[in-house]
């Protein structure tokens, strides 16, 4: 069977211990969790996790079924194979040394990255895209000497739920 | 009305049923035992370690059906009880076990004694709670207790902060409000539909039965679809008494020491209907040649035990007993009746098997056989008797030569196969059982894992018996030993062990020792009548080997057996 990325929404009830229960658990299982992001929902008591994890659809079924079993989780949901939007967000410090001054400036206006901080020394990017165009925007920035960086996990949204 | 911590705790265990704790106190508990103290409905039995207190809470659990309760104190008291808390996670037995925890203000602080037992029993609780103060006091123990008993049930642990048991707060019954949290029980009707028109097609049908059919409390309608439709059963270790163990059509059980008959009618059957299972590695043996001719049915409450080893055909979420109920109506609705000669075709292969390689083992008038010592207490008994077992050659054998008739009568830990678990379960079903005889079946190096317990036994007059199969080694490793690593006895010689008699004169309870085959009837006779907790050691073949066996690795229909039988 074919091992690929999917993207599971987890609702959970917001208990302190929630995250480490389930990132524990899969990780005492031996599955990979590739990215999170939780945070509350329009209600505090729930938070939603997205979590991306790599595997052939057997695992992947098993991961989400040992989700379902944690009492403090409401509900699963594989976005990956529903019609759901993606993003992840960059923030970038790029040095504005000599020799690659000119090129990183090139580079903002050509590929329209928001400058958050501007300073002489240096700049400070936000970029969000999905995946496909974070990783383009990583093989740009590269060349340009990252002084540091990070990035989120994957958001994301059903079109229709 | 305003009530303290440790009140409403009481008042909790109470409207929940609890008429036993097990348990052992410490520095933050000491508030609850101050009002256990006057409590008259409550009965607390001091262990003399905490993992004792949950194993006794286990077999008590096991035996009852009802929800378990352990009390143990925090830091060193709360690992002690880890675990007894990961044996009946694995057996999926409903317990609270409430530990006592520093106050709230010091947690985090390295503080005498904290330890962060809900983040060490996450992974081996159903769900776990710290109370963080007393208002959620009340919901918690409530919402732990229908978290251990409902769906695929399991051990909840409460960790309880000293401030907060002493803090006060107005109660309500009515007010708490506990979560209802998603579980499966009945499946949709469609896929009664789809096992009859299995049943229906197959020629050689085989149920296997499971833990889950004892946990539903299942046995009377599993029993009712074998025989009204004339389907033989085989079963897991922990399926064992779901189904009448001297009824012509159980096959015993199955997986690495099942019978030969067992093993082959899964691996020839070709409809397979497992109900409360979760297709274990000692069951599967590998899995490519698992049940090749079959197709599967599973019935499992918990979505998460079903394609999980084996993929099956035709997976349905559901209670136990709620799903059998609905086929049981389905089937008759329908008028389902087995081709009469395809049945007895398939039951006579059955019997042939039975016939060629029968569950036995050489006899002998010299030496005493663990398995004679087995036979003779069922035939003593008459199986009116809840056994407990101790983990390795011993349980295997009491599975195989005891014929189980009812469901909650054998109790082992299977899953986790923790030794020492026997001594202090006997006790919690004693307690619960006080005038039913409970024996644990035990190997010498078993007993001696939480051998204290008999003070237990002894102060209380909880009198357990302790049928003791002593081959001074830890003879289940000794046989791996045997049969994979070339005879090297490595660590598995118990040279040095106590006189078991004198152990018991010690802890002021009854010791008897058989040594030769004649005396086995009249020590078990005597070990029985006695009035008193009781060890009867019996000084067996020092090499004897649980056969038949699959080795590991190996499909269950590549089985070995005994030389000298087979020869
Ligand atoms: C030394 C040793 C040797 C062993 N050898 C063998 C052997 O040869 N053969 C063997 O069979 N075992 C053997 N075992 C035991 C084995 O390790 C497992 O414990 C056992 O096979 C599990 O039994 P089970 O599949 O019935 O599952 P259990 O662990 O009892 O699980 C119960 C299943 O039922 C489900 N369930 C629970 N409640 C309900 C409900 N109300 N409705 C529906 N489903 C429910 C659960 O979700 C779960 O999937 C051995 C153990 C030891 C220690
Ligand atoms: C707590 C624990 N430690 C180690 C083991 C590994 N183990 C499984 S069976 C066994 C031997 C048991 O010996 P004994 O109790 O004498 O029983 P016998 O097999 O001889 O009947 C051991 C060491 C275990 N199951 N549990």
């Amino acid at each position: 069977m074919e091992k690929k990325e999917h993207i599971i929404s987890i609702l959970v009830y917001n208990k302190p211990d929630v995250l480490a229960r389930i990132a524990g658990t899969l990780g005492g299982k031996g599955y990979n969790i590739e990215s999170l992001s939780v945070n509350t929902t329009t209600s505090y008591e729930v938070s939603k996790i997205i979590m991306t994890t790599i595997g052939n659809q057997a695992t992947i079924t098993r991961i989400e079924n040992q989700l379902r079993r944690f009492v403090d989780v409401i509900r699963v949901d594989n976005l990956t194979n529903i019609e759901s939007i993606h993003r992840e967000m960059i923030l970038v410090r790029l040095n504005l040394t000599e020799d690659k001054k000119e090129e990183i400036k090139k580079n903002i206006d050509t590929y329209k990255w928001k400058v958050i901080v501007s300073a002489d020394s240096y700049v400070i990017l936000e970029i969000t895209g999905d995946k496909a165009q974070n990783d383009f925007a990583m093989a740009r920035l590269e060349p340009l000497g990252i002084a540091d960086i990070t990035r989120t996990g994957i958001v994301a949204l059903e079109l229709e739920s | 009305m305003k009530l303290k911590g440790t009140q409403i705790l009481l008042r909790i265990l109470e409207e929940e049923g609890v008429d036993i704790i097990f348990g052992y106190p410490g520095g933050t508990v000491l508030d609850i035992y101050d009002r256990l103290h006057d409590n008259k409905k409550i009965r607390h039995i001091l262990v003399r370690h905490e993992q004792g207190a949950v194993h006794a809470a286990d077999g008590y659990a096991r035996a009852t059906g009802r929800v378990g309760v352990a009390l143990v104190t925090s830091g060193p008291g709360a690992t002690n009880a880890v675990t007894g808390i990961a044996t009946a996670n694995m057996d999926s037995i409903p317990l609270v076990v409430f530990t006592g925890q520093v106050p709230t203000g010091l947690i985090g602080n390295d503080a005498f004694q904290e330890c962060d037992i809900t983040g060490i029993t996450r992974p081996c609780t159903k769900h776990n709670f710290l109370v963080r103060n007393i208002e959620e006091l009340a919901s918690t123990i409530k919402e732990a207790f229908h978290i251990a008993r409902s769906g695929r049930p399991g051990p909840v642990l409460v960790d309880l902060p000293k401030n907060v048991m002493a803090a006060e707060v107005d109660y309500d019954p009515k007010n708490i409000k506990i979560r209802n949290y998603e579980v499966f029980h009945k499946p949709a009707p469609k896929k009664m539909a789809q096992i009859l028109e299995m049943l229906s097609s197959a020629k050689k049908p085989l149920i296997m039965t499971g833990g889950g059919v004892i946990l539903g409390k299942a046995a009377a309608e599993l029993t009712q679809l074998a025989k009204q439709y004339n389907i033989p059963v085989t079963g897991t270790l922990m399926g064992i008494g779901s189904f009448p163990g001297d009824d012509a059509l159980w096959q015993g059980m199955l997986g690495m020491h099942g019978t030969y008959y067992a093993n082959m009618a899964v691996s020839h059957c070709d409809l397979l209907i497992a109900v409360g299972v979760r297709f274990d590695d000692r069951v599967t043996g590998t899995i490519e040649t698992f049940a090749t001719n079959a197709k599967i049915v599973q019935i499992d409450i918990d979505p998460s035990s079903i394609n999980k080893n084996v993929v099956v055909d035709l997976p349905i979420i559901g209670d136990t007993k709620a799903t059998l109920q609905d086929l049981l109506k389905f089937l008759s609705e329908h008028n389902y009746e087995p081709v009469k000669n395809q049945r007895e075709q398939w039951l006579a292969q059955l019997a042939a098997w039975k016939k060629k390689v029968p569950l036995t083992y050489c006899r002998s008038n010299d030496i005493i056989k663990p398995q004679a010592v087995i036979e003779k207490l069922y035939e003593i008994t008459k199986g009116d008797v809840i056994i407990t077992t101790e983990v390795g050659q011993n349980q295997m054998w009491t599975a195989q030569f005891f014929p189980f008739a009812k469901a909650n009568t054998f109790i082992t830990s299977g899953g986790l196969g923790t030794m020492g678990f026997g001594l202090p379960a006997a006790i919690g079903v004693k307690s619960a059982f006080p005038d039913k005889q409970v024996v644990d079946i035990a190997g010498d190096g078993s007993i001696q894992m939480n051998i204290q317990e008999l003070a237990t036994a002894a102060q209380y007059n909880i009198n357990v018996k302790i049928v003791l199969l002593n081959n001074g080694y830890l003879g289940m490793v000794r046989q791996w030993q045997e049969l994979f690593y070339k005879k090297r006895y490595s660590n598995t010689d118990m040279t040095h062990t106590p006189d078991f008699v004198k152990l018991a004169e010690a802890y002021g309870i009854a010791g008897f020792r058989a040594t030769k085959p004649a005396e086995v009837e009249a020590t078990l006779r005597q070990g029985l009548a006695v009035d008193k907790p009781v060890i009867m050691e019996f000084v067996i073949s020092r090499e004897e080997c649980v056969y038949p066996m699959v080795r590991p690795g190996a499909s269950i229909s590549e089985m070995t057996h005994d030389r000298e039988i087979t020869n």
